[in-house]
């Protein structure tokens, strides 16, 4: 009896231990679903408060900047870049519409990849964020002040704009490789002479200390490869750019094989500071070429778009010491430098292992002249003379590593859909934590800059499927966050992101929080057809074109009832927004106009353009709930036939303004 | 010299402090207005006290029918006169007055005082009672009258939405000290009298 006793009481403990255990696997294994308590905990942000980090992500085919928040994942805003922004009249008002005029005339699309952030003695300053167009190449300028477009530059004889928007270290130049090689200059030519005669351009465009202004320094005619990423030398390599190649092969047709059938492609080394001495020597070419050049003044609150139809050109091969070969294993990809400048990560998409090139001695090598050859008069350094290590079986497909500034990098391995850990000079894999799914880019707040703040990554995951509730064929983009503070990765979050997240570049917020403009000062508005008053509105005829200068307060426009216009006219509605308080911002839109509506912040003008084709009376509106009389806040036109002799009137409450 | 008339000296000297200073703050708070808006009044004008605040206040408040905070009314131009007037002539009796005259000065200011905060309140009970007609929210108080919106004297109330606080600034501290001084100069002048009395 004592026996069956003890017995049923070692059958109860061990199934209670069971229990236990079941419960703390699922607790611990379950990372696709379950979070743990304290994973909550840390992505919590609660009401009110605000996140440790901003997050700027690539809005990938979206060609816009998503700016969320870290670590609880929201997003703020979806700055307008590259498209057309109807929510924000970008690229439909008239102000904006310079914005995105190219070459090629007014493009309302792009693709955006590698954001990056401005930068002061390696360290993150919180001024500016650049991001490359990667179909029309272009590089913007966003504010984060303002977090606006001020600013995109068009680059000539560049194609697919990928290995762009890198920032050297004391934001001196960003610059921006060509992913296709392409004749230089552009002519009629038969695709089977791509090999020797295309060319891929690399270019430097030189950041203004003060106003951030952008303006094209020079162009590097590389061989014609494919230039895919890069990243700027840092401390010791300060001076020193730093590309990844593929398709040394210089194939035209079926890449994908034509192009992986070399053992080793090149990281390209290019000495910049070499670069502005030849410059500065005479030592280029004027090439004519065209391009657009578009900037947006925060005091007119209008864009200029100016067309620049020359560029200095360097030829590597003419120019020794300018460029450099590295051989890297199997079309790399990433080309990633860490915080000291030291090591240079080149990710073979196809090799098995991460080779890690060693800056002292590729400088080394260059001094003693350990070349293996050369292709098209540039050096190729001896594979062994550059290797500083290699990290032997990390993954498949690695693409992009990022540093936590305590000595470790963190790659992405998109075929085996993982972020792994590893050590810098020892080389050896610390830890891996699955994504989902299919990593790209990953994303530690300054971990490009000398200064990483390592505490979280993000993963930008190429593929969804099952994450969120599904939303029929077209799933939303991912991203992972995981906490680095420890040894190891822990993962706290998935949040879904806008178009597909390329590169994406963070900060502290406390960077950027105090520095905020919170309205536009209405005595500082130099609109051209800026009303600061409303004694001060009106409506001029000049011919077919109407102006009217509005404005809008809360909660009424002034005027808002106008009479004398006909159909065939061409109305300008000029609207001032008079408010001067952080957040009022009122939005106008009228029955059928064929644009967007404006939505105007506080002691800012813009314009929309209405062609009335129809005689009648026609209301406009504020389309931002702006007020507690915001239903309220809407008037008339009324439009005649064109031969009528309606005298031309403006009014507020029946009397003239 | 005698403590008293140093006191005496210092007192009205103290009234200089009202043309640098604010005297009075009116705040308004919202959960809209994580900074709230405020109103600065000094001897000479009602001013901003963050950028803009006067036309957000402008603007709040005339949904109600409240009339525009005025740039500027007929006491700014008396105010500074009288400043200037009670501190030339508290110096004046610092130097050829005895004390009995520095209590007179004190009374006298502190009646100015008075008549200035009349003055505020009547201003106040007209901004917050005088509505246009035409107002597009008019609210009923709990007696079925129009509310009024007036903001306090001195302290706080709600307003609606809005909890308004209405308190002295460092330009009014600075004529109570001097006022306070004026005071103290009396009584150091009352005991130095005595003292002498008892020495005689
Ligand atoms: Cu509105």
């Amino acid at each position: 009896m004592k026996n069956y006793k003890t017995i049923a009481m070692i059958v109860v403990a061990t199934s209670i231990l069971l229990i236990i255990a079941n419960c703390n696997q699922n607790a611990t294994t379950t990372g696709s679903g379950a979070l743990t308590g304290s994973a909550a905990q840390k992505v919590f942000v609660p009401p009110g408060e605000h996140d440790e980090f901003y997050a700027f992500m690539s809005g990938g085919f979206s060609g816009q900047l998503a700016v969320h928040g870290l670590p609880s994942g929201r997003l703020f805003k979806v700055v307008p870049v590259f498209s057309v922004d109807a929510e924000k009249a970008y690229g439909f008002n008239e102000e904006t519409k310079p914005m995105l005029e190219t070459s090629y005339g007014f493009i309302p699309w792009d693709d955006s990849h590698h954001p990056d952030l401005s930068q002061t003695n390696g360290v993150i300053d919180g001024r500016w964020c650049f991001i490359n167009a990667n179909n029309t190449p272009r590089i913007a300028r966003i504010s984060l002040k303002t977090f606006e477009t001020e600013e995109i530059i068009e680059l000539p004889n560049s194609a697919g704009n990928h290995s762009s928007a890198f920032v050297t270290e004391n934001t001196e130049y960003v610059v921006a490789g060509t992913r296709f090689s392409v004749p230089v200059p552009q002519r009629d030519m038969s695709i089977d002479e791509y090999k020797g005669n295309f060319k891929g351009a690399v270019s430097f465009i030189k950041i203004h200390p003060e106003t951030g202004r952008m303006s094209l320094e020079f162009q590097i005619l590389m061989p014609g490869f494919n230039y895919d990423l890069a990243h700027p030398g840092r401390g010791k390599s300060h001076g020193w750019m730093f590309f990844s190649t593929y398709n040394t092969e210089e194939a035209a047709t079926l890449l994908e094989v034509n192009a992986s059938q070399n053992d080793k492609d090149f990281i390209a080394a290019i000495n910049w500071k070499k670069a502005e001495e030849f410059i500065k020597a005479g030592k280029y070419k004027n090439m004519p070429t065209l391009y657009a050049h578009n900037v947006y003044d925060e005091s007119t609150h209008s864009a200029t778009s100016t067309m620049i139809k020359e560029v200095k050109t360097l030829d590597p091969s003419e120019l020794p010491g300018l460029v450099y070969f590295m051989p890297t294993p199997k079309s790399p990809h990433g080309c990633d430098v860490d915080p000291s400048g030291e090591y240079i990560v080149g990710s073979g998409k196809l090799a098995a292992a991460l080779t890690v090139h060693s800056f002292s001695k590729m400088t080394a090598a260059i001094e003693a002249k350990d070349f293996d050859s050369q292709a098209y008069g540039i050096p190729i350094l001896s594979f062994d003379a550059t290797l500083a290590g290699t990290v032997k079986q990390p993954g498949l497909g690695p693409l992009h590593t990022e540093f936590d500034g305590k000595g470790n990098a963190y790659t992405t391995f998109f075929i085996s859909s993982e972020v792994v850990k590893w050590k810098l000079g020892t080389w050896e894999v610390l830890d891996r934590k699955p994504t989902y799914y299919s990593v790209g880019h990953l994303m530690i707040p300054g971990g490009n800059s000398q200064k990483p703040f390592g505490k979280y990554v993000v993963a930008l995951n190429k593929i969804t499927k099952d994450r969120y509730i599904p939303t029929g064929p077209e799933v939303c983009q991912s991203a992972q966050l995981y906490d680095i503070s420890g040894d190891k990765m822990e993962l706290l979050l998935d949040f879904p992101t806008l178009g597909e997240p390329h590169y994406a570049a963070g900060c502290p917020a406390s960077l950027i929080e105090p520095n905020q403009t919170k309205i536009y000062k209405l005595e500082d508005n130099n609109h051209p057809y800026v009303t600061k008053s409303e004694k001060d509105a009106k409506v001029v005829r000049n011919g077919k074109d109407v102006h009217v200068y509005m404005t809008m307060i809360r909660s009424h426009f002034a005027p808002d009832n106008i009479e004398g216009i006909k159909t065939g006219d061409r109305v300008y509605f000029h609207v001032t927004n008079l408010e001067q308080d952080y957040d009022v911002p009122h939005g106008i839109s009228m029955i059928g106009a064929n644009t967007s509506e404006l939505l105007i912040m506080p002691g800012q003008t813009e314009t929309f353009v209405w062609e009335p084709k129809r005689v009648g009376v026609w209301p406009f509106y504020c389309t931002d709930f702006c007020s507690a009389l915001h239903q309220e806040m809407q008037g008339y036109v009324r439009v005649s036939p064109p031969n009528s002799n309606i005298a031309l009137s403006w009014t507020l409450d029946g009397e003239a303004l | 010299m005698r403590k008293s008339k140093l006191l005496m000296i210092i007192g009205p000297l103290f009234l200089l402090g009202l043309f640098v200073m604010p005297m009075w703050n009116i705040t308004l708070e919202a959960p809209q207005y994580p900074e709230p808006l405020g109103m600065d009044i000094w001897i000479n004008k009602i001013a901003d006290h963050n950028p803009n605040d006067l036309k957000n206040i402008n603007l709040m408040n005339h949904y109600v029918g409240m009339k525009e905070i005025p740039e500027h009314i007929g006491e700014f131009d008396i105010f500074p006169v009288v400043v200037v007037v009670m501190m030339a002539l508290g110096l004046l009796i610092a130097f050829i007055g005895n004390y009995r005259w520095y209590l007179g000065w004190f009374i006298l200011v502190a009646l100015l005082g008075s008549v200035g905060m009349y003055d505020f309140y009547i201003w106040e009970y007209d901004y917050g009672h005088n509505l246009d007609p035409k107002a597009a929210i008019k609210f009923l108080d709990e007696d079925g009258n129009p509310m009024a919106y007036q903001p306090p004297l001195i302290g706080s109330k709600t307003i609606l939405n809005f909890t308004a606080h209405s308190y002295p600034m460092m330009g009014a501290y600075m004529l109570f000290i001097g006022m306070l001084l004026s005071l103290a100069a009396f009584i150091v002048g009352l005991k130095e009298e005595n003292q002498n009395q008892a020495t005689l």
